[in-house]
């Protein structure tokens, strides 16, 4: 297990991801804010709302085809990279993977077509069908990666089979509504939605500082801030949600994130900002604030959280335990179907921590014979770098308060100032359209990284998932990646920009024609246009 | 749950051995036109007009048949986790480059036309015959190095070793017999896009792809009867040592394989199976023969059993063999000791009965609204076109 192996094979990763997550957000949302635009247009009937579903869709469309390019990398990478990851959990962790292409791909990618080409092929509600089921599909591949996912946080539903080598599913339900793939879920689809509601409302602000395509921008900006409002809302209530499974379930992660380095009596403080330290194994100038921590996390008073250092104890009992489910194995792979009951039952009562054993393969081959120190080592090893989650998670966190404030600002605008809006804040609106996807990678950040040493959380650390590489095969993939991703990053920024500044396609003779047509709907009792309202202060 | 049990652990393996072949056929015969048209591209269509005719006959649908590949990668990963494990880490190099081919392809489809200057649509559609033509060549010369077996062994953690480093290797991956599997791949595919081409285009391109497409369709039959030929005397098969555990657990080293002298011992056993390339051939020599007198609709169709004889030979002659081992033949994964637990096949099936049938009707339907040629008039008009 060369290190530089795992340690290449982890940047690349993370670079591919993190490039992919730049695409899927805006997909995610976007694709539900064309939904409701053309929604209205069908019900209204309105040319404008036809324009206002085009135009974005456009922008949708440029952004969907990098979302599924990059994508494809994603799903090919565990087979190549992580081959013993692939082998040791594939049982459970490609079983979400291909319902996600049974279920949402095909569903996506077959109707993504059939939006931006049927337009004259297809009647108003049958165009819109497609619409919504693009959404739908782009949404159901979140469920499902997200409960792959999930699964790697919280590995529900398995159990080890030392004739196979590898984890089995016992439970495909347990896997499915596992409590942190479902509370994920919402969280990651709630932040896209922000995200596209983030950039159609800075992208339509902009359209107004420059006095262009105001009907459009109008109505867009309306469209964001209500959808935006009420997905930002969500993104802070399941992020909560979100804190409160990781406290049951990745204890580690918590105290890491919280930067508590001892058990604090309940209901634990919470550390608003401070320096944490791995070598002197404290937080520095913490702020703290009573009770908040130990109400967020177990949602009572008495409930204790516990402490990095106590959790390093824990871990060093499980590396024991798991030092005799491994010795227990050893056995039952050499004897097979003639082993004695009574060593299937001792692996029966520590195979459950047989991972923290296999943290030791680090050390040496075999990890029965690990010395003292070796297992101090590997226990130690179980805290992830504190202060990047740290700070990782508190930007995260202030960024979501922040947009629910910017949307309500805007909601409250639109729905109550007749749609003006002062230049500072069309302005600032512009400015922020980067701030959701700096939230959405630091939360991943937050999940990944924090996860560490393992790629299973308990089962399998990342040093022992990789692929037999050499040095050379990743460093040329990964220049590969990069040079390659900088290219299409590029193109795509360019294209982006030059439909954005090109605008909207307004048919202004068959606005007019059906402005005409529907004058009298358009009246209200005091005779005036009620879409006549002034624009920009 | 023992819910699972309904079906026996050895059954559910032949259906999912099936299921492979039927995603990987589903991804050949649909995909596998978008990849031929692209390398037909910058030689049946010489003007700008022509190219984006060409281009749109496929452009509302190459999105979703290339979901075909991405759940076969899905559906390999859920059901044959071994096999994904070892050949997409085995395949490195050849892996990476497929996936360089399949992210500039949607790229080059969506951005192509989106500016008016000639230079940047050149390299575009340069981009899609690339993103058609090497994914095509090397999915055939992967399927050559498996009828030859791959030099990989698996330790007893089942952690899958290779021998050398694979950018060495990747060399190794282009011997001869690959080779020639990779270009009747790529011959096979472009007749496809041919079929495909006359059946969507009109005028001078689809005259031009019924041309290229006769050549390609003839290379494609010579080049598949030399491959069977070399097969049945150049290249030793493997076989198992005694009784198969069908119902065993999954693990390759469980059992003993031995090299045999031929493959093609399976069709003394098996005689039956030689309808799949009998199949092959009458669907190639049926889907010239249709290109050469300008019949269209039923060409594609031969076309596509053309397609569906050449994939389903060679896995019904390496049965149960799926991905042979040459350094470690007991290392082999086959049908018996490469899948997914006997409840993880279960639930997979039970969603891909509900699924599937929904995917055909919906895609069905989809290809029956864009039914018709696309014509100048349909990319020049709309708005939306590629």
């Amino acid at each position: 297990m060369d290190l530089d192996i795992v340690e290449l094979s982890r940047l690349q990763f993370a670079a591919t991801v993190m490039y992919h997550f730049l695409f899927v957000p805006l997909t995610l949302g976007l694709s539900v804010i064309v939904a409701i635009m053309e929604t209205v247009y069908v019900m209204t009937g309105r040319p404008i709302w036809r324009q206002m579903t085009k135009f974005w869709g456009m922008l949708f469309g440029i952004n969907f085809a990098l979302g599924v390019a990059t994508g494809i990398t994603m799903e090919f990478q565990f087979g190549m990279n992580w081959s013993y990851f692939s082998h040791y959990v594939g049982d459970i962790f490609g079983a979400p993977l291909a319902l996600e292409g049974l279920m949402a791909f095909f569903l996506e990618a077959t109707f993504v077509g059939l939006f931006f080409f049927g337009w004259d092929k297809l009647s108003k509600v049958a165009h819109l069908t497609v619409a919504w089921l693009v959404a739908i599909g782009s949404n159901f591949s979140a469920l499902w990666i997200l409960i792959a996912n999930g699964w790697m946080q919280n590995p529900v539903g398995a159990e080890f089979n030392p004739d196979t080598m590898r984890m089995e599913l016992t439970s495909f339900y347990e896997v499915m509504f596992n409590s942190v793939a479902q509370a994920k879920f919402v969280h990651t689809v709630s932040a896209g939605y922000v995200t596209a509601a983030v950039f159609v409302l800075g992208v339509s602000a902009w359209y107004m500082l420059k006095g262009r395509h105001i009907e459009l921008a109008r109505r867009s900006i309306t469209v964001a801030a209500s959808f935006g409002l009420a997905s930002a809302l969500s993104v802070v209530l399941l992020g909560d949600e979100s804190g409160y499974d990781v406290s049951h379930n990745q204890k580690m992660k918590m105290a890491a994130i919280e930067g508590m380095w001892e058990t604090e009596p309940a209901p634990a403080p919470f550390n608003l900002i401070g320096f944490p330290d791995m070598e002197a194994r404290e937080t520095h100038y913490a702020v703290k604030i009573p009770w908040l921590m130990g109400l967020i996390g177990t949602r009572s008073l008495t409930t204790e959280i516990p402490g990095i250092n106590e959790l390093v104890a824990e871990s060093e009992d499980r590396i024991r335990s798991g030092i005799i489910a491994y010795d227990a194995l050893m056995a039952i792979r050499e004897a097979r179907d003639a082993t004695p009951p009574a060593v299937r039952a001792v692996f029966e009562d520590h195979g459950g921590n047989l991972g923290y054993a296999l943290l030791l393969k680090r050390y040496l081959d075999d990890p029965r014979e690990a010395s003292e120190e070796q297992i101090k080592q590997a226990a130690d090893d179980t805290v992830p770098n504190v202060w990047p989650l740290f700070w990782a998670f508190r930007i995260m966190v202030g960024l979501g308060f922040g947009f629910v404030a910017v949307m309500a600002y805007f909601f409250w605008r639109s729905s109550f100032r007749k749609q003006v809006y002062p230049r500072w804040a069309l302005w600032g609106a512009v400015a922020i359209i980067p701030a959701p996807w700096i939230a959405a990678e630091l939360g991943w950040i937050v999940a990944e990284y924090g996860r560490q040493p393992w790629t299973v959380d308990g089962v399998l650390p990342t040093a022992l998932s990789v692929s037999h590489l050499s040095v050379a095969d990743l460093l040329l993939t990964l220049a590969g990646f990069m040079i390659f991703y900088t290219i299409l990053f590029v193109v795509e920024m360019s294209l982006m920009l030059k439909y954005i500044r090109r605008g909207p396609v307004e048919d202004v003779e068959e606005t007019e024609i059906w402005t005409a047509r529907h004058e009298h709907r358009l009246r209200t009792t005091d005779g005036k246009d009620p879409f006549a309202a002034t624009t920009t202060e | 749950m023992i819910l699972h049990e309904l079906i026996s652990y050895d059954v559910l393996r032949v259906i999912w051995w099936l299921l492979l072949g039927v995603l990987l056929i589903g991804f050949a015969l649909t995909d596998g036109f978008d990849m031929g048209v692209g390398v037909l591209l910058p030689f049946v269509a010489k003007t700008d007009i022509e190219r984006r005719i060409a281009i749109n006959t496929i452009g509302p649908v190459w999105e979703g048949n290339q979901v075909w590949f991405i759940l076969g990668g899905g559906a390999i990963f859920a059901a044959w986790p071994p096999l994904y494990a070892v050949s997409f880490s085995g395949f490195y190099l050849a892996m990476f480059v497929i996936l360089a081919a399949l992210i500039v392809r949607p790229v080059a489809f969506k951005y192509r036309s989106k500016r008016d200057d000639a230079r940047w649509r050149n390299t575009w559609d340069w981009a899609l015959f690339a993103g058609g033509a090497v994914p095509a060549l090397i999915f055939g010369v992967a399927v050559g190095n498996v009828l030859q077996g791959v030099p990989f062994e698996l330790t007893d953690d089942l952690f899958s070793r290779y021998e050398g480093a694979f950018h060495a290797k990747f060399a190794g991956l282009l011997n001869p017999f690959a080779l020639l599997a990779g270009l009747v791949s790529l011959a096979m595919l472009t007749t496809h896009g041919a079929a495909w081409l006359s059946l969507k285009a009109e005028g001078p391109v689809a005259a031009r792809a019924r041309v290229f497409g006769t050549w390609c369709g003839i290379a494609t039959i010579a080049g598949y009867a030399l491959a069977g030929l070399w097969l049945a005397v150049g290249i030793d098969g493997y076989a198992l040592v005694g009784e198969a555990a069908v119902n065993g657990p999954s693990n390759p080293l469980y059992s003993e394989v031995l090299r045999t002298e031929s493959w093609l011992a399976a069709y003394a056993v098996r005689p039956w199976i030689t309808l799949a390339p009998a199949l092959g051939f009458l669907g190639m020599v049926m889907a010239v023969l249709g290109l050469r007198a300008g019949r269209e609709g039923t060409t594609l169709l031969w076309s596509k059993l053309g397609i569906f004889g050449a994939i389903s030979s060679v896995g019904l002659t390496m049965f149960p063999f799926i991905l042979p081992s040459s350094l470690d033949p007991r290392s082999s994964l086959t049908v018996w000791d490469a899948s997914s637990s006997h409840q993880t096949l279960f639930v997979m099936l039970i969603a891909t009965v509900i699924f599937m049938p929904i995917i055909l009707a919906y895609t069905a339907w989809v290809y029956r609204v864009l039914w018709g040629k696309v014509t100048e008039a349909d990319v020049t008009d709309s708005g939306s076109a590629y």
